[in-house]
């Protein structure tokens, strides 16, 4: 590896230019940090604004250090280094990190958020009006996508949105008993109520910070009314009690509030649930059913597709590897034709031409046969297979080509004087030869399959699916695809398992590497 | 007049068959499996028909209907946004490569060992893998730089960058450790700073093989689909793999002949760069690095 080789010291670092100001460089720079502070101290403005601490601090660290860096003397690699360095920490190592953590949590839909939002959605959705209470006329704003109630109290108007009580308004315009119009906001006329129907109905805008006051919703767009929860929380204790005196306790590992009849309160909270998400891949039977098949046939898919794409590239070449055969520029020219071909417009097209009803391979080619290339199990699995080795055939015959021509010719000639025939002289002088070379980019090129999540979510989407299974997933699909249906197409987003699952994926690419660094080595050995 | 002897070797009748002729026959069945498909998608941009059901006869019709369409379409705005996304992420990883390069190979400091290592092991896992992390990220902060959330390009574009140090920097360490030390050290005696150093003397003598590595980049992002699925969520927004994607999935509805054709547009830059590419593909400059 290049990094052992240690090229001679230089002498003690001549200081930076970093603060003359004779030079035009040193301007440039300045315009530069200045629109980095600037974007550094909004940052922090806006994470204190919502209280993300976390960012904050991150924030704050990171531009105190770029400042010194770029304004200091010294530290003259961290120049170089720090602008890679900042985007690989935040879009690699933390997000790694991140699935890590997010592995042993109950993250997802119904455990979306930390404990006191949870507290405050539920009361807000099992609100009741409060008896004798005024109704308010009120216009609904929409700002970007947040909804707002906006009404008249005495005279003035005020606004609120769902995570903003009711502040006054000074600049709105009335009419009446109605608001119509805030600067800034955007009214919504009764056809855009009618289309938004669902987010008007769920907004809810406190009257106060204080819940107890409660607060206003609609249920038709045009009046609001108060309303307060008709559960009721006490803090001391933890719990919720219902109208009817049920309790509900605060249950610290579920993140749940449960009743002792084992019913809960929606939404819970994030909660960290230890190996949970691990063991339920292998134990929950209606779960570890599809994971275990989709464990199977991610290993079948990334070997076969090695294998099957390294066989015809290298049998291509082999034969094409002749001096006699004429032409061989263009054959070679077109048969590269996949490969500059984007992978995701292939697996589109490939799967425009299996389609059963109306795809040219049934109805021309095969003259009008109904067979159900992607639609069942075996067959679209054979389907994958197939469409991957037209994707991936023309990397390997171009490899194995180029690997072919570094071979001494005198290796093959000495091994016919010895009496070898072509099959011998093809399997104990040029394939060991050629597995030297070609060997890393084998590994390489299974462990690109064992994740190409395009071309299975493209041709199949995974299909056809398992019927009963908790998740939506199916036969042909991989690990990787399976993560991201857990994650975002199940119905019930589950962020906490599919990072489970994800930390499965980044074992076996780890592992898969090292092999590769070590078979490299290996190999060099033999020879 | 001394003409060269023209030695005859070409075999003939049966013998040419068994050793060369069959090989042509072989040749010609894998460029027909090859082309099919391209010829396919290409009959079914010119045929008017609209639908899947009209594209299973190859130029049965042929009209240029469809790639007028597309023009009405959010086609264009899908392919501006793949170009420049793709563009700035192949500036800004060559960039932000080459520098981090420059320090790890002209600079001695502690932790560069640590560091270099550190890089050959986070280039194992490809970014991607880290989706579901990602896209939380950017949930949260769309909270606090909203160009940066979830549903802008430029959120992708930093998505993009990041992976950049990872894969890259590897490469272009091995070749600024190529150029003579000599050259800086002579540079630096004519009272060059090291930025001078780096633009003036390094950045020059590797710029023909940093336009390879950002070409590379480019077309890496140019098709670069989970991740952009999971950023962009409005149509207006799209590139092109995401959209294209979205017009082909739909079966039945699908504007089939228009995504052909948006096909067809869409591939003509990647096909372009691949020719010229070729050979440093071959020539292991990715060693490994198969096409996404």
């Amino acid at each position: 590896m290049t990094i052992t080789e240690e090229p001679p010291r230089t002498k003690p670092q001549q200081l930076s230019h970093a603060r003359d100001i004779s030079r035009p460089g040193f301007y440039v720079k300045l315009v530069l940090m200045a629109l980095v502070n600037a974007f550094g101290i909004y940052g922090i403005l806006a994470s204190w604004a919502s209280k993300d601490f976390y960012i904050l601090a991150f924030l704050a660290v990171t531009l105190a250090i770029a400042d010194y860096v770029y304004f200091s003397k010294r530290a003259i690699p961290a120049k170089y280094l720090m602008p890679g360095l900042v985007f690989l920490a935040v879009y690699q190592i933390y997000v790694m990190g991140n699935t890590a953590y997010v592995a042993f949590t109950n993250y997802g839909d119904g455990h979306n958020d930390a404990k006191q939002p949870a507290i405050t959605q539920i009361l807000k959705t099992s609100d009741r009006r409060v008896e004798g209470t005024n109704t308010f006329p009120v216009s609904i704003l929409e700002k970007g996508d947040v909804l707002s109630f906006a009404i008249v109290q005495d005279g003035t108007a005020r606004v609120g949105d769902q995570e903003n009580p009711l502040k006054n308004a000074p600049d709105a315009v009335i009419d009446g008993e109605r608001v119509t119009e805030v600067p800034g906001y955007d009214l919504l006329k009764l056809a855009d109520i009618q289309s938004r129907q669902k987010d008007v109905l769920a907004l809810r805008v406190s009257l106060s910070d204080n819940p107890d006051d409660g607060w206003l919703r609609t249920d038709n767009g045009t009046l609001s009314y108060v309303a307060k929860s008709a559960l009721v929380y006490n803090e001391a204790a933890d719990t919720f009690t219902s109208p009817e005196g049920k309790v509900y306790t605060a249950d610290a590992k579920q993140g749940l509030f449960v009743a002792a009849d084992g019913t809960s309160l929606t939404p819970g909270w994030r909660v960290l649930v230890g190996v949970d998400n691990f063991t339920r891949m292998f134990t929950d039977s209606r779960l570890s059913g599809p994971f275990f098949k989709i464990l199977v046939w991610t290993f079948v898919f990334a070997i076969a597709s090695v294998l099957t794409t390294f066989a015809l590239g290298l049998g291509l070449a082999t034969i094409f590897n002749d001096a006699r055969v004429k032409g061989r520029v263009v054959y070679r020219a077109l048969f590269i034709l996949p490969y500059a071909f984007p992978g995701f417009l292939a697996a589109l097209v490939w799967k425009g031409m299996l389609n059963q009803q109306f795809g040219i391979i049934n109805q021309s080619l095969l003259g009008g046969a109904s067979i159900n290339w992607l639609g069942d199990g075996t067959l679209a699995k054979l389907s994958i297979l197939g469409v991957n080795l037209w994707l991936g055939f023309p990397y390997m015959f171009l490899v194995c080509t180029g690997a072919l021509q570094s071979i001494p010719g005198e290796l093959n000639e000495a091994a016919i004087m010895d009496g070898a025939g072509p099959f011998k002289r093809f399997r104990s002088v040029t394939l060991p030869l050629l597995l030297v070379s070609v060997a890393p980019l084998l590994i390489a090129s299974f462990a690109f399959n064992f994740n190409n999540f395009s071309l299975i979510y493209m041709l199949t989407g995974g299909g056809p699916n398992f019927p009963g299974s908790p998740v939506l997933v199916g036969e042909t699909d991989i690990l990787i695809s399976m993560v991201y249906s857990v994650a975002f197409e199940s119905g019930v987003k589950q962020y906490g398992l599919a990072s489970a699952m994800s930390i499965i994926i980044f074992v076996v690419v780890g592992f898969i590497s090292w092999l590769g660094f070590r078979q490299t080595r290996k190999l060099e050995e033999v020879m | 007049m001394a003409r060269p002897v023209k030695t005859e070797t070409r075999l003939k009748g049966a013998r040419w068959w068994k050793e060369v002729g069959w090989k042509h026959i072989v040749g010609i069945i894998v460029i027909a499996f090859c082309a099919f498909p391209l010829l396919y998608v290409l009959s079914a941009s010119l045929s008017p028909g609209g639908t899947l059901t009209g594209s299973a006869k190859l130029f049965s019709e042929v009209s240029t209907k469809n790639y007028v369409d597309l023009m009405g379409t959010n086609f264009p705005t899908w392919m501006l946004h793949s170009l420049v996304v793709s563009t700035a992420t192949a500036l800004g990883t060559v960039l932000m490569a080459s520098c981090a390069a420059y320090a790890f190979s002209r600079f001695r400091f502690a932790g560069r060992q640590g560091g270099l290592s550190a890089l050959l092991i986070i280039q194992m896992f490809p970014q991607m893998l880290a989706f579901v992390a990602i896209f939380l990220l950017l949930l949260t902060l769309r909270d606090i730089f909203p160009f940066l959330g979830l549903g802008e390009l430029m959120g992708l574009i930093a998505v993009y960058l990041g992976g950049a140090l990872g894969a890259n920097t590897f490469l272009i360490y091995g070749f600024f450790n190529t150029i003579p030390r000599e050259l800086d050290e002579a540079a630096k005696i004519d009272g060059a700073t090291h930025a001078q150093i780096f633009w003036g003397v390094i950045m020059r003598l590797v710029t023909p093989i940093l336009a390879v590595v950002g070409l590379l980049s480019f077309v890496g992002s140019y098709g670069e689909f989970i991740l952009a699925k999971i950023v962009l969520a409005r149509p207006e927004n799209y590139t092109l793999a995401v959209g294209l994607y979205v017009w082909a999935s739909d079966e039945r509805n699908a504007p089939w002949s228009l995504f052909a054709a948006g096909a067809v547009l869409a591939a003509i830059p990647i096909i372009i760069l691949f020719m010229y590419l070729q050979k440093y593909i071959v020539g292991g400059l990715t060693a490994g690095g198969v096409k996404g």
